[in-house]
């Protein structure tokens, strides 16, 4: 178990590594930098005072010599300056990973809260009109767009209520923070709790079917302890692999739903910031999410052991 | 020092002050007006930017020398009143300008405003001072100005290079923000400091920026309102919605279109709105120095191949306007009239013999049925470029020429532009201020870095000059229609219609006036107050 926690590690640091690198790249490789967009806003290019601003941002350098500017700032802790703000790019982003993590956590708690017992009700009530209609709900969750329906939520909470749950001020209360993410977070949730409820619906269906739950069955188990003790435990491992994919998603990838509800979350910031070519806030936006992404996915295939006993981890 | 008070000026400066004074017997305190922006401004530095997405939410930090007055629509050398000066006077040559400066100002961190400040603030506009903007847009307003001065903490000489009155007008735009000698251009990037009605609280990049009520400020019962608060929403139609449902008091100026005005007028029919002219002209750029553009008759040709009614109709369903460089009368008030307008090649309302006569042109050049020029039609990434330029190619097409829309991502497209990397292009010129002064020098001066066609005329320059020297204004008025039909003969850069947007507010907000030939210089809101 040790010996396969630490290669997991290292290998986790080696994409790490390789992701830094792809980033940076890339990055320099779209045309236009920071200096032609900020000249851009300005209406002119005038040639010296560009150079002078290269100069000043470093962007006359190497891209070696760049690239190792900033590897070397992450390791001291110093992320650099964001070239539009010209902050510090920690004071940037840190204040973002709240927001997103609420909106992320009320999320996938809204699709596991629905995805995971609707999954289970609906294999269980197969070919029923109750399956049917769970199915109907789940299969237009997974097809509507995200910014449709936010649009939609949008539109109709204007014409119910007269009022518009978008993002324009930071809740001060906890029940104002509720009220606030719980709209955009039903939205993404849909679509999410779908995915769940899908996966966990032929999961459970292929359990269902296999000899033990029938011998539960024949030895006077109820229906509630064959379902859930015994075939949701069983079928719950790819849901689970799902469950930590959506939660990695959702850090980085709900630029729709952000900029639907006006939320200034990381996924809204990190697109604002690559279209302004802002290196520093993209490459460290880009790593965060890569290391949640790697760590999330790490956590799963730990989770795999205490879920399934029968899973061991060879040395 | 010469002081020549011309009787004129000193009737004008008499009833600004007189205006000024009027005390605001109905006015409400207090409240915090909720306004949507409609992008994440790049800094908070006025002069450093070259778009109203910094006047809108900065300029009421800030105080000029002059202004315009907030309450009158139309920006005129008429409607200039004095604000951190009390007063000015021109000496008899009128290459010195001179202002009084107002006593007792101070800044928001506390410290005392001086002329030291007028000074440091035109040595960087001219890049002479020690500290340096980073960009500097509009360096070349005040080209003609040699030195600035400062007699002791409260008068400040401008020394002209050759008369200029109006010199005035530039002064008075709110691209023209005094800034402070003690704090760096840097500074002032992410945490402006005025002397202005509302004091600068925060700027959150894609979220939010806000102002709070400046207790000090010099003007005794203003601004009325406690704080203003900007929420950045880009998604236009989201923060449309949001105006309807009442969360915000007003929508972002100038910036709702025909169609959407009608939305917001059908859902919330309290709503006020005012559909004004913009002073922003789209028009063709033609690179003359690429074959076979260097062609004079090709270039022409495309001139009057336009038909201008049919993009009005199409994208503003008629709310837009046909006319020169100058926005056009009555809103504009240097544009040319429209019997004069009709007199210039492709102006004529007759499409149909404009092309015909365009055909010819282009047939002269080689071109034909059997032989179409092919040409990429570069324009910005985003509709209010794009749309425009299909329409564009679709009406090239009348005269053999068949273009390719070639869309340049927006943070390439001054620099393609100015590196004059392209051959045909549709491009928008927004003014900041309706005076010839800068239009002229900015887009057609032979080494302005904003004359994107690299149009040259020196004899033109010439007539530029004189009619930046003319004092009488008439007099000016009918050069500046001489000079602006020359533009258009030349076909220095085609003005294919100057655009019309919209501004709603609900019917809480009072003392709202819509600037009608700039979109930049209306933004001061000391005056403007909730009905809460």
């Amino acid at each position: 178990m040790a010996a396969y926690v630490t290669r997991r590690f290292l290998l986790m640091l080696v994409m790490l590594f390789g992701i830094s690198v792809i980033i940076f790249i890339l990055l320099r490789l779209v045309p236009g930098n920071i200096v032609d967009i900020l000249f851009d806003a300005a209406g002119f290019v005038n040639p010296a005072e560009k150079a002078q601003i290269e100069h000043d941002l470093g962007l006359d350098q190497p891209i070696a010599v760049q690239y190792a500017r900033w590897i070397g700032g992450l390791f001291n802790g110093d992320l650099g300056y964001s070239y539009i703000s010209e902050k510090p790019a920690l004071a940037e982003i840190l204040p973002r990973v709240p927001i997103t993590a609420r909106l992320a956590g009320l999320a996938l708690g809204f699709s596991i809260l629905f995805g995971v017992p609707l999954g289970v009700i609906s294999a269980v009530k197969q070919n029923t009109g109750l399956d049917y209609l769970l199915r109907i709900v789940s299969l237009s969750g997974l097809s509507m767009p995200a910014f449709w329906l936010g649009l939609l939520i949008l539109m109709g909470f204007v014409a119910a209520f007269g009022t518009i749950p978008i993002y324009s001020a930071e809740p001060q209360t906890v029940w104002d923070a509720l009220l606030m993410y719980s709209v955009p977070a039903a939205a993404v949730g849909f679509r999410s709790s779908a995915l769940i409820m899908r996966l966990t619906r032929s999961s459970m269906l292929e359990v269902l079917r296999q000899d033990y739950i029938r011998t539960a069955r024949s030895k006077g188990a109820s229906d509630g302890t064959v379902n859930y003790h015994h075939a949701l435990r069983n079928a719950i491992l790819p849901v689970i692999t799902v469950i930590g994919i959506e939660a990695a998603f959702l850090m980085g990838g709900l630029i729709v739903t952000e900029t639907v509800f006006n939320i200034p979350g990381v996924a809204r910031f990190l697109v604002e910031a690559i279209r302004g070519r802002d290196y520093p806030i993209v490459q460290n936006l880009v790593m965060f999410i890569a290391i949640i992404v790697v760590t999330v996915n790490f956590i799963v295939d730990l989770l795999y052991a205490a879920f399934d006993p029968r899973i061991k981890f060879a040395d | 020092m010469k002081l020549g008070l011309g009787a004129a000026t000193a009737a004008s400066c008499v009833l600004a002050l007189t205006f000024a004074a009027v005390p605001a017997f109905a006015q409400k305190q207090g409240g915090i007006l909720k306004m949507y922006h409609r992008d994440s401004p790049a800094s908070a530095s006025i002069h450093e930017e070259a778009t109203y997405s910094n006047n809108v939410p900065f300029m009421p930090v800030f105080n000029n020398l002059v202004f315009y007055k907030q309450d009158v629509a139309q920006n005129s050398l008429q409607s200039i009143v004095p604000e951190l000066a009390t007063d000015w006077a021109w000496s008899p040559d009128k290459t010195e300008l001179t202002f009084n400066l107002r006593s007792g100002v101070k800044w928001h961190d506390g410290k005392p405003f001086s002329a030291k400040d007028v000074v440091c603030t035109f040595d960087m506009l001219r890049d002479k001072g020690t500290a340096k903007f980073r960009k500097n847009p509009r360096k070349t307003w005040y080209e003609n100005v040699a030195e600035v001065t400062a007699n002791g903490d409260a008068q400040v000489v401008f020394s002209l290079k050759r008369p200029q009155p109006a010199l005035l007008a530039l002064l008075a735009s709110g691209y023209t923000p005094i800034y402070p000698c003690h704090v760096s251009p840097a500074d002032m990037r992410t945490h402006p400091i005025g002397t202005g009605p509302f004091k600068f609280v925060s700027f959150k990049q894609n979220e939010s920026i806000t102002l709070t009520r400046n207790p000090d400020y010099w003007k005794p019962g203003l601004p009325h309102l406690d704080g203003m608060e900007f929420t950045i929403v880009p998604n236009r139609s989201n923060a449309i919605l949001a105006f309807i449902a009442g969360k915000f008091d007003m929508t972002f100026p100038t910036e709702v279109t025909n169609p959407l005005l009608r939305d917001i007028k059908a859902q919330d029919p309290a709503a006020i709105c005012e559909m004004v002219p913009t002073n922003v002209a789209t028009n063709l750029i033609v690179n003359r120095e690429k074959p076979p553009f260097d062609n004079e008759d090709v270039r022409l040709a495309m001139a009057m191949a336009l038909d201008r009614k049919s993009f009005i109709d199409i994208l503003f369903e008629g709310q837009a306007d046909i006319g020169g460089t100058m926005q056009p009368p009555p809103e504009g008030f240097w544009g040319m009239p429209p019997d004069m307008l009709r007199t210039i090649p492709g102006y004529d309302p007759d499409v149909k013999k404009n092309r015909e006569q365009a055909r010819k042109l282009i047939e002269k050049a080689g071109y034909g049925p059997d032989k179409r020029l092919n040409i990429k039609v570069s324009t910005r990434n985003i509709a209010v470029y794009r749309d425009p330029a299909v329409i564009l190619i679709d009406q090239l097409k009348e005269i053999y020429i068949d273009g390719e829309l070639d869309v340049v991502e927006t943070s390439n497209w001054f620099a393609k532009v100015a590196r004059k990397d392209y051959a045909v292009g549709l491009n928008l010129t927004g003014n900041a201020v309706d005076d010839p002064d800068q239009s002229f020098y900015e887009n057609y001066a032979c080494n302005s870095e904003r004359n994107y066609t690299q149009y040259c005329n020196k004899d033109l320059e010439k007539l530029f000059d004189q009619q930046s020297m003319e004092t009488n204004i008439d007099k000016r008025r009918t050069l500046v229609w001489d000079i602006d039909k020359r533009l258009q003969e030349d076909v220095a850069r085609p003005i294919i219609y100057h655009i019309r947007a919209g501004t709603c507010w609900q019917p809480q907000v009072k003392g709202v006036t819509v600037m009608v030939n700039s979109s930049y210089n209306g933004y001061r809101y000391e005056d403007l107050w909730l009905d809460k």
